[in-house]
């Protein structure tokens, strides 16, 4: 979502909105995640709990599952937000002139045109950041978040057995690679439903 | 030599009595320093065929996408259906639609065929001729289904419609094209050089099919190069030279009685 409205913003918004995504985008990309997760925990957090407490609330406990999750996707918003814009430039531009020539308004060009016809130039570069993310969870140890790497480390610590827990936790990350990959292939072959596939072409 | 023998008997009926459906008067276009169009005026009354001609860069394209707003005119007066396309100036200074309704309610009125047909590769035909009137008109989609199948059918393609564009050829794309055009049942048809990117054996194809539309008085403008095609549907030609208009009249006095040397010689080099 976060990565749909950056391209957007970037493609055709004002030069205000462009030049922000532009230093969220640099930035964020820039700058190491676990650096950003610490960052954006400890200062986010605390950021949120100011704001209530100038509101007149009582400051909130944030759980680490949800400031994760937020962190993840704020991360992942940059990286899609271009792996979205180069989707959308790819889209050949006469489908979306004929949208506009038939009187779509810029939400159902959206919705009806630019989003399906981008997906198939998204969807390797938005399989590659989901993979990556579910391996970013482990980051999020440093936080609090009891995750499956943190987990793993707890449980080889105790029982010494290293080898293993952390060959069980290799296998977890591969088996949810692996499942991931096969509802990605399928996706990306209803997304490219109409394209002959490159085979064929040859 | 050129052949006359399908004119067809409503063709000169239509003027001067019937309603004007597109008007064009004075019309400035510049992209930047370029000036494309010099101030042209053109009128288009229901069931008349307007024909430009023009060799490349005249501004044909131009004053094509200028009716519907696909490219904003720099200055004049577009009435589409009597309702005058209403501009402002934006921070920058370049005139915009005041109306972004407006323009939507004008485009829903006008179908447009390009040059490289555009049609949606994530639909097959079907879906590509139904997007429009189910999602921009609001038609139900049954009745819109049923619509769409007779006009494929009318293309010649009802045995491919659930196939998707990538996989037909460019004649049965423009066609199927042309059927999306209709399905909003357009007030005027717009094309834009319709046979250009085409190879030369499935050129007739689809002359054919908009021969048969300016036949039954289809209200159209089209931008071509096929001469001998222009001056047997056209009820009115219009020769652009270099952002103006050089010479129009009925197509026998165009084609068989030139004024204009640039017309003259522009025939004898297409011709
Ligand atoms: N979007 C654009 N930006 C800048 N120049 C353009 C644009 N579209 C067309 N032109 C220029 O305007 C002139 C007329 O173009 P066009 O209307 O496409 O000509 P035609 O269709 O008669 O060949 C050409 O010189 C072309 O390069
Ligand atoms: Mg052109």
């Amino acid at each position: 979502m976060i990565g749909i409205c950056g391209a957007y913003g970037k493609l055709y918004g004002g030069p205000v909105v462009r030049d922000l995504l532009a230093v969220y985008t640099t930035i964020v990309r820039a700058v190491p995640e676990l650096v950003l997760i610490l960052l954006l925990y400890y200062a986010g957090t605390d950021l949120i709990n100011q704001l209530l407490t100038a509101m007149g609330y009582q400051r909130i406990d944030i759980s680490g599952l949800v400031a994760g999750i937020a962190v993840l996707g704020f991360v992942q918003g940059a990286y899609s937000t271009e792996v979205m814009r180069g989707a959308i430039l790819a889209i050949p531009q006469g489908q979306i002139e004929a949208a506009r020539a038939f009187g779509m308004s810029p939400g159902l060009l959206l919705r009806r045109i630019t989003l399906p016809a981008m997906l198939p130039f998204a969807i390797p570069g938005l399989a590659n950041l989901w993979l990556i993310a579910t391996k970013d969870t482990a980051l999020l140890a440093v936080v609090g978040f009891f995750e499956l790497t943190l987990a793993t480390r707890q449980a080889a610590g105790v029982t010494k057995a290293y080898l293993t827990f952390f060959l069980a936790a290799g296998m977890i990350y591969l088996l949810l690679t692996l499942v991931s990959n096969l509802i990605i292939g399928r996706i990306e072959a209803r997304a490219r439903r109409g394209m002959p596939s490159v085979k064929e072409a040859r | 030599m050129i052949a006359q023998g399908t004119a067809p008997a409503l063709k000169h009926t239509a003027q001067n009595s019937a309603a004007e459906a597109i008007h064009v008067e004075n019309l400035h276009k510049k992209f930047g320093e370029l000036h494309v169009l010099k101030g042209v005026s053109l009128s288009a009354r229901d069931g008349e065929v307007i024909a430009i001609i023009g060799g490349s860069g005249s501004g044909k394209s131009t004053l094509l996408r200028c009716i519907n707003c696909l490219e904003n005119p720099t200055s004049g007066i577009v009435r589409v259906n009597g309702e005058e396309i209403r501009m402002k100036a934006d921070s920058h200074g370049h005139t915009v639609p005041a109306d972004r309704k407006q323009i939507e309610r004008i485009r829903s009125k006008l179908g447009m065929v390009f040059q490289n047909f555009n049609l949606w590769s994530h639909m097959t035909l079907i879906e590509n001729v139904i997007e429009v009137p189910v999602h921009v008109l609001g038609v139900k989609r049954d009745v819109a289904i049923a619509e769409a199948e007779k006009l494929l059918a009318r293309v010649g393609l009802a045995e491919k419609r659930d196939v998707y564009p990538a996989y037909l050829s460019g004649g049965q794309q423009q066609r199927a094209a042309i059927a999306r055009a209709l399905a909003i049942n357009p007030r005027v048809m717009l094309f834009d050089e319709p046979t250009s990117a085409l190879d030369p054996e499935l050129i007739g194809e689809v002359l054919k099919v908009i021969g048969d539309l300016a036949r039954e008085g289809r209200t159209m403008v089209l931008v071509t190069h096929e001469m001998k095609f222009a001056r047997e549907v056209a009820t009115h030609v219009v020769y652009l030279y270099n952002g103006l208009v050089e010479e129009e009249g009925p197509p026998e006095q165009i084609f068989g009685a030139p004024k204009s040397e640039r017309l003259k010689q522009f025939i004898r080099n297409i011709g």
